[in-house]
């Protein structure tokens, strides 16, 4: 296998951005990307995208992107793993350039989640959840985090506050990130009283709903050597599935998959987890980011609500969790979340991540999820 | 010069409370009350519609005016409510009032600014001097699906405004429209309850036209928000007029007279008119004033208003807006409610 460089980042600003179209917000990230990379031909494109059918009523998109980037007759591919579809989409072109099968990939992730209303996006949303065992019985995903959440408290003493704590760090650093959805910052009193939606969860426990894309173009790192680009190697990439439907974990509060797909990841690039310098995780929620940062290794089972109250996972902290801004502040365009979480490890191990850049971040770890920890996806980064 | 010679209110009796309504639903009122910055809102009784609300409207801006209803040229009724979709309401209002039969007469709708529109349309003749007395009114019943977000706000009430040349009250200075083709509110024929975009209905639609219409009338008569006493926007629930007041560099002073809709809710055509009839309650003459509708769809319209001496001699000669508001309240349970919004469908 080839060793695997990210030689090429892309990403405009994340919202709602009713004025635009998913080719129009696709075609953005990855042009920005193919000029990052300075190369205007790629080998092969994988898209990641969870329900453009649903969102916006276009499927065979990997095709229709290809075209609007005027990449025909390139072999392009889009793929699908819930709310982990970008991390996928990552994996899958690491497989194509690490395999030798194509030397310049474009890896992209997309969502267009405002052109339908907020019932709309919800039901496609909770496609990714068990239909028959879950849907059905009219949960949604809000509840089965606050499920989570729920027994987190329960079992481990995690409080309401810790939980707010979670969305005050990523808010602190999303209002240093210029492309973040939401990049305003909060406070715990104006979490606790933000609207409801599933008790413990509410309105600021949880991400938004968002149009964006992201792209990032791959290649071997002997290429890349001769590009004289900056390079950031990907030297481990770990995939896991779990049950989809919650009820038919062991534990609830535990992320099976995120514990197994980064067993792999920390196998394959000989790194342990306190050798990571800086963390991209997947808080949809707040209590996701809690139960991630366990299933990681980063902190003991039951203590990541501890960790992050005594600022462990804060910008200064030991190990900063979602310098970004994670998908609570940033924004959650679920296709694009995994690419995303990629460009912010890319950026701070090329130290160009600014106001939020880790000093001397030299290993990087993004963890991507599918729907409440069906699937996850953990890609280890490196400075070449 | 021209303006507003009389004008008046018609606000229903009846109330019901953002508490009952989240009841019936299972919703969390305290999160709609802060969401929305409404309490209750006013529902039509049963045999209240766009119509007779339009004439008690009417009545009031008469009385103020104190003209000969003979002489009112030309009669428009704004409104998504019309009670008949074929079969004008202007034609009752005119006839109710003794306006008939030598008038010109049309309804108009344009969602929520279907009001300002007659206004615009009645102003326009008077200045052109082909009618001697122009009536405008803005006036709703309006819908909301039962369980939407909207039927937290969706309400009830009408404002009538006489144009005229002589004995005005308030001085029409500018006028000013901003209009685009934005689809963030509808309803179809034969639907019952209208749609809408959700918070697509925010940022390119309600703040957008309302910022473009308010920038655009100021810098035509170079005025500033400091040069402005009170100022009125379409008030789709409580948070909305104040932002886009605070976006403007307007003071919470300057709206709070005309922004009636935490106890009044939305009433569609009657909103910005009875935030300006409210306003002119208590103004003073030489007082500057901006009125800025927003209809989906969408567009708004602005005016800017002087006030006049009259003012004073008309003020207490039919009710004040805020006593409508505000004394001989009926609160209704949801159960009455329904009934009376037709939402309860009885056997043949």
């Amino acid at each position: 296998m080839r060793e695997v460089a990210v030689i090429g980042v892309g990403m405009n600003k994340w919202g709602e951005l009713w004025e635009k179209s998913l080719r129009h917000v696709f075609t953005e990230a990855a042009i920005l990307a193919l000029d990052d990379a300075g190369v205007d031909k790629i080998d092969s494109m994988i898209v990641g995208c969870m329900s453009s059918g649903l969102f916006v009523g276009q499927e065979h998109i990997s095709s229709l992107l290809a075209d609007y980037l005027g990449q025909v007759p390139v072999p392009a591919a889009r793929v699908e793993s819930a709310c982990a579809s970008g991390g996928l989409a990552l994996r899958m072109g690491w497989i194509e350039v690490a395999s030798g099968l194509s030397d310049v990939v474009l890896v992209g992730g997309v969502e267009k989640m405002t052109d339908v209303n907020g019932n709309e996006a919800t039901y496609a949303l909770g496609t990714a959840a068990d239909q028959e065992y879950e849907c059905y019985h009219g949960i949604t995903f809000p509840g089965l985090f606050a499920l989570m959440a729920r027994a987190h408290m329960e079992k481990y003493g995690t409080t309401r506050e810790q939980l707010a704590m979670v969305a005050v760090k990523n808010h602190d650093n999303g209002s240093l990130n210029p492309l973040a959805q939401y990049p305003f910052k909060t406070c715990v009193e104006a979490v606790l009283s933000s609207v409801m939606v599933a008790d413990p969860l509410r309105i600021l426990d949880c991400s938004p709903i968002t149009d964006g894309a992201a792209a990032l173009i791959l290649c071997p790192v002997d290429l890349a050597k001769k590009l004289k680009k900056p390079i950031v190697k990907i030297t481990a990439s770990g995939m896991a599935t779990d049950t989809i439907a919650l009820s038919s974990r062991r534990e609830i509060t535990w992320i099976e998959s995120t514990y197994q797909a980064a067993k792999r990841a920390y196998a394959m690039a000989g790194k342990k987890a306190e050798d990571i310098d800086v963390v991209e995780v997947h808080d949809c929620f707040t209590i996701a980011e809690i139960c991630v940062m366990e299933a990681l290794g980063l902190v003991e089972k039951g203590k990541g609500g501890k960790a992050v109250e005594e600022g462990l996972t804060a910008l200064q902290g030991k190990i900063p969790v979602n310098t970004s801004g994670g998908l609570k502040a940033k924004g959650h365009p679920v296709g694009a979340t995994g690419v995303a979480q990629a460009i912010e490890i890319v950026k701070q191990l090329r130290e160009e991540a600014g106001p939020r850049q880790v000093k001397g971040a030299k290993v990087g770890l993004t963890q991507n999820m599918g729907g409440s920890g069906g699937s996850s996806i953990v890609h280890i980064f490196e400075r070449g | 010069m021209e303006g507003i010679i009389g004008y008046g209110a018609s606000i229903p009796r009846n109330r019901i409370k953002v508490e009952e309504i989240a009841k019936v639903w299972g919703a969390d009122a305290p999160s709609y009350k802060k969401g929305l910055l409404v309490e209750e809102k006013s529902v039509p009784s049963p045999d209240q519609d766009t119509i007779t609300m339009s004439v008690e409207a009417t009545k009031n801006a008469l009385k103020r005016a104190g003209i000969d209803p003979r002489e009112i040229g030309a009669i428009y009724i704004g409104s998504e409510s019309h009670p008949y979709a074929v079969k004008p309401s202007g034609t009752v209002l005119a006839e109710a009032i003794g306006a008939t039969p030598e008038v010109h007469t049309s309804d108009f709708e344009f969602a929520c600014k279907a009001g300002t529109e007659g206004m615009f349309v009645a102003y326009g003749l008077v200045k052109a001097g082909l009618i001697k007395y122009g009536l405008g009114v803005g006036a709703d019943t309006s819908q909301g699906a039962p369980g939407d977000a909207l039927e937290y706000t969706a309400a009830a009430g009408a404002a009538a405004y006489l144009f005229g040349r002589e004995k005005v009250v308030a001085e029409v200075l500018e006028t000013y429209s901003y209009t685009t083709d934005t689809p963030d509110f509808w309803r179809r024929e034969y639907q019952y309850y209208p749609q809408h975009g959700g918070r697509f209905t925010g940022d390119p639609a309600y703040f957008k036209h309302i910022t473009g219409a308010a920038k655009g009338i100021m810098g035509k008569a170079g005025l500033k928000p400091a040069d402005i006493q009170y100022v009125i926007f379409h008030q789709p629930n409580g948070k909305f007029p104040l932002r886009v007041g605070e976006m403007l560099g307007f003071a919470k002073k300057q709206i709070e007279p005309g922004w009636l809709v935490n106890k009044l809710g939305n009433t569609y055509s009657g909103s910005s008119p009875l935030g300006l009839t409210a306003t002119l309650d208590i103004s003073k003459p030489g007082d500057i004033v901006l009125i800025v509708s927003y209809g989906s769809g969408a567009g708004s319209d602005g005016f800017v208003l002087k006030v006049t001496e009259r003012i004073n001699e008309v003020r207490d000669l039919a009710p004040k807006t805020r006593e409508l508001l505000g004394k001989n309240i009926n609160y209704l349970e949801y159960g009455v409610y329904a009934k009376f919004r037709h939402k309860i469908r009885k056997a043949e």
